[in-house]
């Protein structure tokens, strides 16, 4: 995957919880330009180590004077987002990866729904600009808890159809009437917790919506866990990787060559076979079906987990 | 050094020939002296300075005759560029790639100036000169897809991907090895190669149709595949199957060193900005037996590849009728010797 070193020309809280990344080309030539629902991998170097963490681009896809992204500050999570609320400062110069799309528009569709809650609002952003140069018809619909940890209210116009429900305040959102009426040749996206995505899921079910019409980014970083030992079957060597690492991470770490594009179980690129498998592995990815799951002869190294005696991967 | 275009033609009396520059940069696409299917794809652009590799889109001899058949091959059939209404923004994309490459790999051919969404495109050895608004089609005489593709070689499939697949809704396909864009439109990958023997079986299109959903922008690839086909003719279609269908029972043991030719495709794959679609471009190349001998490693090593090519394949590809002819035609030069790895000559 192309790399990008890029300076950080701004920072700013939108939030108590999360800030907004102003990323430019140190010699101020132009970024290249993406589609609407992209994101960038960032890198974070801590000592020996480099994390990296994927987030979705904020700013105007035609635009490639800069790119910006906004960050949400996960305590729990394993470090890339406090490194990122904590390290990161204006002059900084990082590495980021070329932009990728895993949460494209559709253009056949007739008017789009965008559903957002919390902090999935941020691959809208950038789509809210593509639909409106495309000039195509759509409403976005944002949920969040208070209008204090609304972080996108900041970076979203005013406008007829865009509709902002803060429970707090009694304005929850209306799945049913949202998606009921709409045209035919209408599509859905939604990206937040998974509890909404499931939501509209059965909500467009039940109307008859084809599958084909939904579609939804998790928004997720790898989860911390035990730590747990691997087996690298070509070398024989034995890695172990940290309760607050992934897998993935720790291969990296290794100097195991691995693909990766997304690190966040959702492009297929790090799929790995697995040689020997002596316990459970804790799938955490959304690219495996139910069937490749139970078989344990395959694992997604950026998200996936172990837990047992054995684990051997064919690398 | 300025490029000399030929001037030739494609079809009736085949005026099609090869410089011997243009023999020795021809892209041969066989590395061993065996041939299977494989997901045989590497980095692009990318390789020895004059070779096809080099740039992103290669410009050669005979750029501006290619261009003229295509332009006969619209007239006839308008339905060989098509491009469904969600496509636009990706013809866009596929406009803005060329035009750039070109300006910067032969700024003594191509200029692109650019003012924000006004732009200025300069195509020398076509005469043509255009002041547009990038992204809005009423400044082009066409659409951005067949604007750009009628100034360059090859042809071009967009593909749009959704449901995990990618489906084939746009193109310009005028120099394609007997498949319709007209019947493949619309189509997902694993619809429009139904027709391929085996390498369904093997895995091939599970793997690639993988590879090529990972592919992102700024990181391009390609691969070569490669065909028989009786007078360098571009335009081998169904639709004109009846014109060019007979030709192939007109090669004897006399003819066949120069009326046999191997058709090289390089197709490359580009992830594209704004509308995130694929782009596919399919260059042809052309070289016949006589002029492919001129190269004794060549020679050597096609002999022992179409000799023990699987009848399927050379059945799928078209040239069982020929093949024995064929084989006999280049076995004069096959002395036994050893052929050296890589696909360049000595
Ligand atoms: C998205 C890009 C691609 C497009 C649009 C495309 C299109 C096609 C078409 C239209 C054919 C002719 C099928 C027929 O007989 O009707 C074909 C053949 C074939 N394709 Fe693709 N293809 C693509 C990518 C690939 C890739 C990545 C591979 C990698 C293995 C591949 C392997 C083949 C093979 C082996 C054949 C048979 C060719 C022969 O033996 O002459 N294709 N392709
Ligand atoms: S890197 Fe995308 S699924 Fe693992």
């Amino acid at each position: 995957m192309k790399k990008l070193v890029v300076k950080v020309t701004e920072v700013e809280a939108l939030s108590p919880l999360v800030k907004r990344f102003r990323f430019e080309d140190p010699k101020g030539a132009a970024l290249p330009v993406f589609s609407g629902g992209a994101h960038i991998t960032v890198e974070m170097p801590e000592g020996e180590t480099i994390r990296r963490n994927s987030y979705s681009l904020i700013s105007d896809p035609y635009d490639g004077s800069a790119y910006e992204i906004a960050v949400r500050r996960e305590d729990m999570g394993r470090g890339g987002s406090r490194y990122m609320h904590t390290r990161v400062q204006v002059g900084d110069e990082i590495t980021i990866s070329a932009p990728a799309n895993l949460f494209q528009l559709d253009l056949r569709a007739r008017k789009h729904i965008l559903i957002a809650g919390g902090i999935g609002i941020t691959p809208f952003l950038s789509q809210l600009r593509q639909l409106d140069m495309e000039q195509k018809p759509f409403e976005l619909h944002y949920a969040a808890r208070s209008r204090a940890e609304a972080a996108g209210l900041k970076l979203l116009p005013e406008a007829a159809h865009i509709h902002v429900h803060i429970s707090e305040e009694g304005a929850r959102m209306d799945l049913g009437a949202i998606l009921d009426g709409q045209p035919l040749g209408t599509h859905v996206y939604t990206c937040g917790p998974d509890g909404l995505i499931k939501a509209v899921a059965d909500q467009a079910a039940r109307l008859g919506w084809p599958k084909t019409a939904v579609h939804s980014e998790a928004f997720i970083a790898p989860p911390p866990g035990e730590p747990f030992e691997v087996v690298v079957r070509s070398s024989g060597q034995t890695i172990t990787v940290k309760a607050d690492q992934s897998l993935l991470e720790a291969l990296e770490a290794a100097k195991v060559e691995i693909d990766y594009s997304c690190r966040g179980g959702a492009c297929g690129r790090c799929q790995t076979h697995v040689t020997a498998c002596d316990g459970r592995i804790e799938h955490n990815d959304h690219w495996l079906s139910e069937d490749e799951r139970a078989e344990q002869k395959t694992i997604m190294p950026c998200m996936s987990r172990f837990k047992g005696a054995r684990l051997e991967l064919d690398l | 050094m300025t490029m000399q275009f030929n001037d030739e033609t494609f079809r009736g009396d085949y005026t099609f020939h090869n410089s011997p520059e243009a023999i020795r940069r021809f892209p041969f696409p066989f590395d061993r002296d065996s041939y299977a299917y494989s997901v045989n794809i590497e980095q692009h652009p990318g390789g020895p300075a004059g070779s096809p590799f080099e740039f992103a889109f290669d410009v050669d001899e005979h750029y501006v005759a290619e261009m003229n058949d295509r332009a006969i091959t619209l007239a006839d059939d308008p339905m060989r560029c098509q491009s469904l209404p969600h496509m636009e923004l990706a013809g866009w994309d596929l406009l803005e790639l060329i035009m750039v490459s070109k300006a910067r790999d032969y700024p003594e051919l191509f200029s692109l100036s650019r003012d924000g969404t006004s732009w200025h495109w300069i195509n020398k050895p076509l005469g043509i000169e255009q002041r547009f608004t990038f992204l809005d089609a009423t400044t082009l005489p066409c659409g951005p897809l067949e604007y750009i593709t009628r100034q360059a070689q090859g042809d071009f499939a967009l593909l749009h991907e959704r449901e995990g697949n990618l489906w084939l809704d746009a193109g310009m396909i005028t120099s394609q090895a007997d498949w319709s864009l007209d019947f493949d439109v619309g189509m997902n990958f694993f619809e429009w190669h139904a027709p391929v023997p085996k390498a369904r079986k093997m895995g091939v299109f599970d793997k690639a149709l993988k590879f090529l959903l990972a592919v992102t922008q700024e990181q391009s690839y390609r691969r070569l595949n490669w065909t028989m086909t009786v007078n360098p003719r571009l335009d081998t279609s169904p639709e004109n199957y009846h014109k060019w269908g007979p030709e192939k029972r007109t090669i004897t043991p006399e003819n066949v060193g120069a009326k046999q030719f191997l058709r090289v495709e390089l197709q490359t794959f580009w992830r594209l900005p704004r509308s995130n679609a694929l782009a596919f471009p399919i260059r042809c190349y052309l070289c016949s037996l006589e002029d492919l001998a001129s190269q004794p490693k060549w020679a050597r090593r096609l002999h022992r590849v179409l000799r023990d090519i699987d009848p399927d394949l050379a059945e799928y590809k078209g040239f069982a009728v020929n093949q024995e002819m064929i084989v006999k035609y280049l076995a004069q030069f096959d002395d036994g010797a050893e052929t050296s790895p890589g696909i360049f000559p000595d």
